[in-house]
């Protein structure tokens, strides 16, 4: 049986600061070496300070995971030089001397799999190195040290997953739940990363490291399980050993360096003390902490009658249900829910859609206000949202400007179905026989009206007329 | 100019106008020039000196507000950082590294306008016990030139005895302000961890070491060490010491207090002219009301290896970020890749340094950790209990500072352990984050004799009222120099 097993580094980057520092968790805003200061630079003399917000809201995603959450937690030093690392150690937490870390084992459900946490761990990403010049010969190594000492907190699973699908549902999964916590943006470049180790039926455990990206990761495993496979049907022996991942040529490549044989010499980070997550602290956290997917959806569903579906897509993705929250009435959830669902997830589907978007929760209130009080069509709607989307502006202004007003008064829609009705005498005589066929004749009505006419009162005179 | 009074003398005589800041400055730094070519107490000496001096006398006679230390000149071990100014830590490592900010005790220090008449010298990183580790050659004891001041704050230690300040800031991971306080014959304090600020000062072992005050009399001890103890937000470990004052009731006496002599410390090895000092001491402490008797600490047997084997993994640690890549030394990357530069950067550090640095790559490997540093780890916390329990039943620890007396430069330098063995009486208050003080007790052949109290966590009052009480018995001869 193939066997997957993850280890997700997730950067903190709603956090205001550095894990133990002042300088801003969100490093990418600055120019090179800009964002530092002496202590993320590990300048002689300088010394942590625990960032407790960064505790916090690592021990909400312990939470998030069911994990179990120690009384007290301990930072431990990680020794290993590495041009990236300022102080030649990385601060994070270890479990060996008992469960210290922010989180201990938990799980969460993947469909109908369960998936086994292991442990999280609250640690500081080091900088990030940039390579120039082309042979080896004259490579040379930048660093930026920008992102050094940002939060970041690492979730390790145990090897649960069976296939490379399972993998991709619980990463999704996890994305959701990490930025529905409010804790990270797991959009932004860099800010989800992940090891894998997979190992297949007879076979040793691989680690793959350096991918970059949740979507790569799915390909590596893919890749991985496929390498060990054909390896095995050869009958030539899979080893234990630590891979790369290539990015460009999207394959796995086997480490030179002896990563495994490093040994890291951990030891109590003396310099930042126990820090105690008592009962009550644990209980205001649950407080402050929003509410899940699960309980959003199961609310969607029972009081607002949305169909499971919706229900699933909204309450799933943050900037949505969001949205929803801020706009519904109990009379207009439904309606609102719909015009996410169908309409605005299509028309505000990347990033950068969503942050140049205008779109405020008063547009959508008012949007399906007007779609329920007959004043604008379902049609006409999506042609106002897209404006909004767009400019900002308020529906009333926009249906002035388009014109996409309903055509609600009784005697100018006369005039249009008696027109329709002297042009098509045939369908007319085939509604009287057979009331169903009557929807042609809307039809025609809303040709004419580009959409904008009233369909319920459309109906009725359209059914008077015929009648007489 | 009288460089001999002390601080609060300083303080008193600048206030009532008898004395000015750039007076005595001048005189201090003619002091300097004078008597530092053969002490080599100094690592460099602040030129703006005289000009902050200047500004100093200017506020107090324009009436304007000014900082408790009136110009003071003190001395700053060179592990602590000034602003714009060279922090070398007597290495060759740090030899072009200047501070881009101030250490908190610094910053402190200067709101209350201390003038900081130099940087002093130190073993190389604080890891050594006479200065002859230093990179830039070893301090002289300005009681015998030809001996030792003791270390690793022999700098601090000799400035403050030989008058080129008026006090001094040390640093003590094992007994680096007590053992040179005690060589020199002035007062050394190492206060309990936590209780002042570490951020700016370069870490050895970071876990056990802390910032403690150098100066000739135990007053001037507690009067300093009200500017620069409590909390700060820089450093995680401080603790709250609700701004104590650790002068108005220095001179409460002792009377009913217990006092608990640690045999361990006095064991054999003991120097005869020691074992008397101390003695002495305690038959004095006894008239002035305390009652003394002897206590076991079985676990400071262990004290030293422990303390070498935690102090070793911190250092590892602490250390590895001088790889020469962000500041130092003038050492160009061309042609190197990582690794092979950071092992030849590497090799600027000095002898010591690199054998601590190879036993703290060894003793916190896997493999052999259970063996030594976890090990180490568990002495730590049972000498902790054992000592708890002590001040159960004892106000106060008492033992003589060093169990030697000073000995000559170059004795012991090639003898690593013999070395080690001097710190047996000063690195129990480290281990387990006590108080303790060396107060200047006796002159054995022209050699000081130190005393060393230890008291509670938090409890420097009773530790500064105990030896206030043991220097009001004493009247010693003055430094020969």
């Amino acid at each position: 049986m193939t066997k997957i097993g993850l280890e997700i580094h997730c950067q903190l980057t709603n956090l205001e600061s550095k894990l133990f520092c002042s300088c801003k968790a969100n490093y990418r805003q600055f120019d090179i070496n800009e964002n530092i200061c002496p202590v993320c630079m590990g300048l002689p003399g300088s010394l942590p300070r625990l960032n407790q917000d960064a505790v916090k809201k690592a021990t909400m995603i312990a939470m998030a995971l069911n994990c179990s959450t120690p009384e007290k937690i301990a930072f431990f030093r990680k020794n290993y030089f590495y041009p990236d690392l300022p102080k030649n150690f990385q601060i994070t937490q270890l479990n060996i001397y008992g469960d210290t870390s922010v989180g201990g084992s938990g799980s969460i459900m993947v469909g109908d799999k369960k998936i086994r946490i292991t442990r999280i761990q609250l640690e500081e990403d080091p900088g990030r190195l940039i390579y120039e010049g082309n042979s080896s010969k004259n490579q040379i190594t930048l660093v930026d040290y920008n992102r050094a000492g940002t939060p970041l907190v690492e979730i390790v699973t145990e090897p649960d997953f069976e296939n490379p699908k399972q993998v991709r549902e619980f990463l999704n999964i996890l994305s959701d739940l990490l930025e529905n916590l409010g804790v990270s943006d797991p959009s932004l470049e860099g800010a989800m990363r992940a090891d894998a180790n997979v190992s297949i039926e007879g076979g040793k455990k691989v680690e793959i490291k350096n991918i970059g990206s949740f979507h790569d990761l799915e390909k590596a495993v893919h890749f991985e399980i496929t390498r060990q496979e054909s390896l095995h049907s050869r009958e030539i022996e899979i080893s234990q050993e630590t891979r790369h991942w290539d990015d460009k040529r999207k394959i796995t490549i086997s480490s030179r360096s002896k990563e495994e044989a490093l040994d890291y010499r951990y030891f109590l980070e003396g310099d930042i003390p126990w820090v105690t997550i008592n009962p009550e602290i644990l209980q205001k956290l649950k407080l402050e902490m929003p509410e899940s997917i699960s309980s959003k959806k199961e609310r969607y569903v029972s009081k607002y009658k949305i169909p499971n579906q919706v229900a699933d897509v909204l309450s799933s993705d943050k900037f949505y249900s969001d949205l929803f929250e801020d706009s519904h009435t109990e009379a207009n959830a439904k309606e609102i829910a719909n015009i996410i669902t169908t309409d605005l997830m299509g028309l505000v589907d990347t990033r950068e859609k969503r942050e140049a978007s205008k779109i405020t929760p008063k547009h959508l209130g008012d949007l399906a206000d007007a779609i329920q009080n007959g004043k604008i069509s379902r049609n006409s709607a999506k042609n106002a949202l897209h404006e909004i989307v767009k400019t900002g502006k308020e529906l009333s202004q926009i249906i002035t400007d388009l014109d996409l007003g309903n055509v609600s008064d009784e005697s100018e829609l006369l005039v249009i179905i008696k027109d329709v009705i002297s042009e098509e005498p045939q369908a007319v005589e085939q509604a009287k026989s057979n009331p169903q066929t009557i929807n042609y004749l809307v039809g025609k009505v809303m040709q004419k009206t580009k959409g904008k006419a009233d369909p319920k009162l459309t109906l009725d005179v359209l059914k008077k007329q015929i009648e007489q | 100019m009288n460089l001999k009074i002390s601080a609060l003398d300083y303080v008193q005589e600048v206030q009532n106008g008898n004395i000015s800041a750039e007076d005595f400055i001048a005189s201090t730094l003619e002091r300097i020039r004078s008597v530092d070519e053969k002490l080599h107490a100094f690592l460099n000496v602040n030129e703006d000196a005289l000009n902050q001096a200047r500004e100093i006398d200017k506020k107090i006679k324009s009436g304007q507000k000014v900082g408790a230390c009136f110009g003071m000149p003190i001395s700053i071990k060179d592990n602590m950082c000034i602003k714009n100014s060279k922090t070398t830590c007597a290495s060759k490592m740090l030899e072009n590294f200047v501070a881009p900010y101030d250490a908190t005790v610094i910053s402190k220090l200067k709101a209350k306008d201390a003038i900081f008449i130099g940087k002093v010298n130190m073993d190389e990183f604080a890891m050594g016990l006479t200065t002859e580790f230093s990179a830039y050659g070893p301090s002289k004891n300005p009681w015998n030139l030809d001996y030792t001041p003791g270390g690793s704050s022999g700098g601090s230690a000799v400035s403050v005895s030989a008058f080129e300040c008026v006090a001094s800031l040390g640093s003590d991971t094992g007994g680096s302000v007590r053992n040179p306080a005690s060589f020199c014959s002035v007062v050394g304090l190492k206060p309990t961890y936590g209780l002042i600020s570490r951020f700016g000062l370069i870490s050895y072992a970071n876990s056990i070491e802390q910032i403690g005050p150098v100066t000739r009399t135990v007053k001037d001890n507690a009067f300093l060490l009200n500017m620069i103890a409590g909390l700060d937000s820089n450093d995680n470990t401080t603790v709250d010491n609700k701004n104590e004052d650790y002068l108005s009731g220095i001179d409460s006496g002792i009377e009913g207090k217990k006092i608990g002599i640690i045999k361990e410390m006095i064991a054999d090895g003991t120097d005869p002219a020691v074992l008397s000092a101390t003695k002495e001491a305690i038959s004095k402490l006894e008239n002035l009301g305390a009652t003394c008797e002897e206590v076991s600490l079985d676990m400071v047997k262990y004290s030293v290896a422990a303390y070498y084997t935690i102090t070793a993994t911190e250092a590892g640690s602490n250390l590895a970020r001088y790889d020469n890549l962000r500041y130092g030394y003038d050492f160009s990357l061309e042609g190197y890749e990582f690794n092979s530069y950071i092992q030849k950067a590497r090799k600027n550090f000095g002898p010591e340094v690199t054998r601590r640095m190879i036993i703290g790559g060894f003793v916190p490997s896997a493999g052999h950790a259970g063996k030594y540093f976890l090990k180490a780890l568990k002495v730590k916390n049972k000498l902790t209990k054992e000592i708890n329990e002590a001040f159960k039943k004892y106000d106060l620890l008492l033992s003589p500072t060093v169990p030697v007396l000073p000995f000559k430069l170059g004795e012991k330098i090639d003898d690593p352990v013999a070395l080690f063995l001097v710190d047996i009486n000063t690195v129990t208050a480290n281990l387990t984050g006590k108080p303790a003080i060396s107060v200047p007790f006796a002159i054995s052949n022209g050699l000081p004799i130190g005393i060393q109290f230890l008291a509670d966590s938090m409890n420097e009052n009773m530790l500064l009222q105990a030896a206030y009480a043991l220097e009001k018995t004493v009247k010693l001869p003055e430094v020969p120099i």
